[in-house]
C-alpha cells in the first residue's frame, strides 16, 4: 500500500477519534492543526490504527509519529513488510 | 479482542452514531447514547457514544432535570496509573444501565493526598462511590528475594492497613462507597511454576497482598473491583495490559479494552444503587433441555448424562440453580401448553425443580405480554428482568418491545451459555445475606399466601391466620448490610425514595438522636427476613420535640398485611423514648411510588405545611403522639 493509499485509509481512523468527519489529512500536518490531538488522543490515534490495518507499532516508533505524514510511512512500511 | 459480547449486534453503530450527532437537542442525543450503548462496541465506538452524550451529561449533573430517568450518580476515581482513557467508557457502560455518571479523575499518582489531606475539589464533587485503582508498579513491597513468609505476611499487613486508613478517610470524608481495585500481577514470573513457592516472589507478593486486601475488604464493607481474577480468568482475553501502553502513558489497561473495564466498574456502580437486575427468565426448549417436549414428550428431551448435548443443558440448569441459592429469583417463559411444560419438570435429570421457579408462564401468547406479566406476578420491575431465549427472533422482538429487559445475546452451543450469563454481570451483588438464600423459598410461599389469601372469606380471618410476628432492632452492625440494600432497591412502597449508602445508614444509626428501625416479619409459612427499614431524624426545619421520617420504606412481598401499622406503633414508641412528640411524615411522589400516596393519611397524620427548602412535590404530614391511634393490626410485636 503506497503513503497516499494509507493516508486515505486513515482519513476515516481521524474522524472517529476526533469525532470529526472535516478532518482532511495532508502529510506535514501534525497534533498543532487538529484540535484535541493531545498525548491522550494520540494513544488513542495508535491504538486505532493498528486495528484498522493489522498492525503493532514498536515502542521505538511511537516517538516518530509525529506528524501525519511520518504516520503513513510507517504504517506503509510496515504493509509492506508484512 | 471481541469483548461484551452479551451485547446485540448493530448493523452500523457508527452511522447511527454520526445521525444521532445532528441533533440539535443535547438530551435528545443524550437518550440516543443511552439507548446506541446497548450495543456492541469497541472502544473508537464507546468514545464516540461519550462525545455523543456529553453536553447531556454535563447539563444533568449541573442541576438541569429531563425526563430521561437515568439516575445521576458520583464517581471518584483515585488511581496509580492513567485512567483518563477509561472515563468515557465508565460513563458509556453506566448509560447502558441507565445511570448518568460523574466521573472525577484525582491528579495521577496522587490518591493519598486526596484522601489524607483537604483536597477541595474532591470534597466539592461529594463523590458516592471512591475507587481506588492501584497497581503492582505503585510503591511496591520491598523485600529481599529470600525473606520469609513471616517477613512477607509483615509488610502485606503494613500495606494493608495503610489501605484501611485510607478506606476510612474516604468513609468519614466524604460518606462515600469505597471500591478496591485488587493489584494484577505486573511481572513476568522468574521462576515459573516455582513461583508461588518462593515468599517474596514477584508474584507470590501480589497474590498474598490481595488475599489480605480481600480479607480486609470483607470486614470493613469496602467493594471490590476484582481486576485480579478477572484477568486470571482470562476475561480480558491475551491480558489486561500492554507493556507498550505502560511505557507510552502509564496505562494499566490498555485502550481496547475499555470497553470492558468500564462495564465491569458501572456494573459494580449499579449494585450500589441497588439497581442489579434480581431475576432470571429462562425459555425452555432447546435453552433448559434439548428439543422439544410439545413433540418429543418428557422421555424424548434431551438432558442428563449419556449425551454430551444432555450433559450441556444440565450444566446451564445447574448454573441456574445456583443463581437461585444466592437469591436471583427464577421465572419461566415459554411458548407451550402449561400442563406440557409443567410435566417436563418431571423429568428424572432436571437439577430446576418446578418449586424452583417463582413465575411460571406458558401458552402461546407473545413473549413481551408474557415478561409483562411476570414482572407483575412478582412485584419487581422491567429493568429486573433478564431474559435468555436460544431463539434469536424471539430475543429480538423482546429487545425491541421491551428496552429495559436485559436479553443477553447467546453463543450457538449451550455449553456456553453459563459463562456468557455470568460475563454480562446483571447480577453483581454488594452484599449476601442469609435473607438472599431463602428468598427464592419466599417468593415461592408468597404464591402459598395468596392461595390461602383467595380461600380466606374475610380479610380479617386472613391476616389473623396468618400468625404474624414483627421483630423490630435499631441498625446495628447485623442489619446493616440488608438495610442498606433494601434502601437502595425499593421502589414502589417507598415514602421518599432517598438512597444511602451503608456508611450513611451507619452515621444516621449510630446517632442517639435519630431513629433507625430494622423490622423483620414471620408468619406461619416462614420467615420472610427483613421486610421493612424506617430512618427517623431531627431536623432544623421543624420542632425540636418533632421527629422527621426522613426514609420509611418496605417490601412488597409482605403488602396489604397491616404490616405498616404495626411499625407506626414501633417508631412511637422509640420516638417517645426519645423524648419527641410528634412524628413529620414527607412524601416524595416518583414514578414508582403512587402506591403510598395516601399512606401517611391511611395512619392518622394530618396535612402540615412543607418547610421552606424542601422538595416541589413533596407534602408533609404531623402526627402527634396524643392523637387517637392509627387503624387495627393483627401482628403480634416483638421489638
Amino acid at each position: 500500500m503506497t503513503e497516499a493509499e494509507v493516508l486515505k485509509q486513515l482519513t476515516p481512523v481521524f474522524h472517529d477519534v476526533f469525532d470529526d468527519d472535516s478532518i482532511v489529512l495532508s502529510p506535514e500536518m501534525t497534533a498543532n492543526d487538529i484540535e484535541g490531538w493531545d498525548s491522550q488522543t494520540h494513544v488513542m490515534l495508535t491504538v486505532a490504527a493498528e486495528q484498522r490495518f493489522g498492525i503493532k507499532f514498536r515502542t521505538a516508533e511511537l516517538e516518530s509519529l509525529r506528524n501525519v505524514g511520518h504516520f503513513a510511512q510507517v504504517i506503509s512500511a510496515k504493509l509492506e513488510g508484512k | 479482542m471481541d469483548q461484551l459480547l452479551w451485547l446485540a449486534q448493530h448493523p452500523d453503530l457508527g452511522s447511527a452514531i454520526g445521525e444521532a450527532k445532528r441533533e440539535a437537542d443535547p438530551f435528545t442525543r443524550l437518550d440516543l447514547a443511552a439507548k446506541l450503548a446497548g450495543y456492541r462496541r469497541d472502544f473508537t465506538l464507546t468514545t464516540r457514544l461519550d462525545r455523543l452524550a456529553s453536553e447531556g451529561l454535563r447539563a444533568l449533573a449541573n442541576g438541569e432535570t429531563t425526563s430521561s430517568g437515568l439516575r445521576p450518580l458520583r464517581i471518584a476515581l483515585l488511581s496509580s496509573h492513567t485512567v483518563d482513557h477509561l472515563v468515557p467508557a465508565i460513563r458509556v457502560a453506566g448509560l447502558q444501565r441507565r445511570l448518568a455518571l460523574s466521573v472525577h479523575v484525582a491528579p495521577y499518582g496522587m490518591y493519598r493526598q486526596a484522601l489524607l489531606m483537604d483536597d477541595a475539589e474532591l470534597a466539592n464533587f461529594a463523590p458516592q462511590l471512591i475507587v481506588l485503582a492501584l497497581d503492582a508498579r505503585d510503591a511496591p513491597l520491598q523485600l529481599p528475594l529470600e525473606a520469609s513468609q513471616a517477613d512477607v505476611d509483615a509488610a502485606v499487613g503494613e500495606r494493608v492497613d495503610e489501605l484501611r486508613l485510607l478506606w476510612r478517610r474516604a468513609r468519614e470524608r466524604y460518606a462515600a462507597q469505597v471500591v478496591q481495585q485488587t493489584i494484577v500481577p505486573a511481572d513476568p514470573p522468574i521462576f515459573g511454576s516455582f513461583e508461588a513457592l518462593v515468599p517474596a516472589s514477584p508474584y507470590a507478593l501480589i497474590d498474598r497482598l490481595n488475599a489480605a486486601i480481600r480479607a480486609a475488604a470483607r470486614e470493613d464493607g469496602v467493594l471490590l473491583m476484582d481486576l485480579a481474577w478477572e484477568a486470571a480468568r482470562g476475561s480480558y482475553g491475551d491480558g489486561l495490559a500492554e507493556p507498550v501502553r505502560w511505557h507510552q502513558a502509564k496505562q494499566l489497561v490498555s485502550p481496547n479494552l475499555a470497553p470492558l473495564y468500564g462495564d465491569q466498574l458501572a456494573r459494580i456502580a449499579t449494585a450500589s444503587i441497588g439497581l442489579s437486575r434480581k431475576c432470571l427468565v429462562l425459555d425452555l426448549d432447546n435453552t433448559l433441555w434439548g428439543g422439544v417436549v410439545g413433540d418429543d414428550g418428557v422421555d424424548g428431551i434431551h438432558l442428563g448424562q449419556g449425551s454430551p448435548s444432555g450433559e450441556a443443558f444440565l450444566a446451564f440448569q445447574r448454573y441456574a440453580a445456583q443463581l437461585a441459592r444466592r437469591g436471583i429469583i427464577l421465572a419461566v417463559c415459554s411458548k407451550n401448553d402449561l400442563s406440557v411444560a409443567e410435566a417436563a419438570f418431571n423429568h428424572p435429570e432436571m437439577a430446576l425443580k418446578r418449586s424452583d421457579i417463582a413465575a411460571f408462564v406458558a401458552n402461546w401468547e407473545d413473549k413481551a405480554g408474557n415478561l409483562r406479566r411476570i414482572a407483575s406476578m412478582l412485584d419487581i420491575g422491567l429493568d429486573s428482568l433478564v431474559f435468555v431465549d436460544d431463539n434469536p427472533a424471539e430475543r429480538d422482538i423482546v429487545r425491541r418491545e421491551l428496552p429495559e429487559v436485559a436479553v443477553p445475546e447467546l453463543p450457538d452451543d449451550v455449553a456456553d451459555y453459563p459463562a456468557r450469563v455470568a460475563a454480562a454481570g446483571y447480577f453483581e451483588a454488594v452484599s449476601f445475606t442469609s435473607d438472599d438464600a431463602t428468598r427464592g423459598r419466599n417468593y415461592a410461599l408468597n404464591a402459598e399466601r395468596k392461595a390461602a389469601m383467595s380461600q380466606a372469606t374475610d380479610m380479617e380471618g386472613y391476616l389473623r391466620g396468618l400468625e404474624m410476628v414483627l421483630t423490630a432492632t435499631p441498625i446495628g452492625a447485623a442489619e446493616l448490610a440488608r438495610s442498606t440494600q433494601l434502601i437502595n432497591k425499593t421502589n414502589q412502597f417507598n415514602l421518599t425514595t432517598r438512597r444511602y449508602s451503608e456508611a450513611e445508614v451507619e452515621r444516621i444509626a449510630s446517632d442517639p438522636r435519630c431513629v433507625a428501625l430494622a423490622i423483620r416479619l414471620a408468619d406461619k409459612f416462614g420467615d420472610n427476613g427483613l421486610i421493612s427499614v424506617v430512618l427517623a431524624r431531627p431536623d432544623e426545619a421543624i420542632a425540636a420535640d418533632e421527629l422527621l421520617i426522613d426514609s420509611w420504606l418496605m417490601s412488597c412481598r409482605v403488602l396489604g398485611r397491616q404490616v405498616e401499622v404495626a411499625v407506626l406503633e414501633v417508631l412511637i414508641n422509640a420516638a417517645n423514648a426519645a423524648g419527641y412528640r410528634a412524628l413529620i411524615g414527607e412524601y416524595r411522589p416518583t414514578e414508582r411510588n403512587g402506591m403510598v400516596a395516601e399512606h401517611f393519611p391511611r395512619l392518622g397524620f394530618v396535612q402540615h405545611p412543607a418547610p421552606a427548602d424542601s422538595t416541589r412535590d413533596a407534602t408533609f404530614w404531623r402526627y402527634e403522639f396524643t392523637s387517637p391511634r392509627t387503624p387495627n393490626h393483627y401482628i403480634e410485636v416483638s421489638a
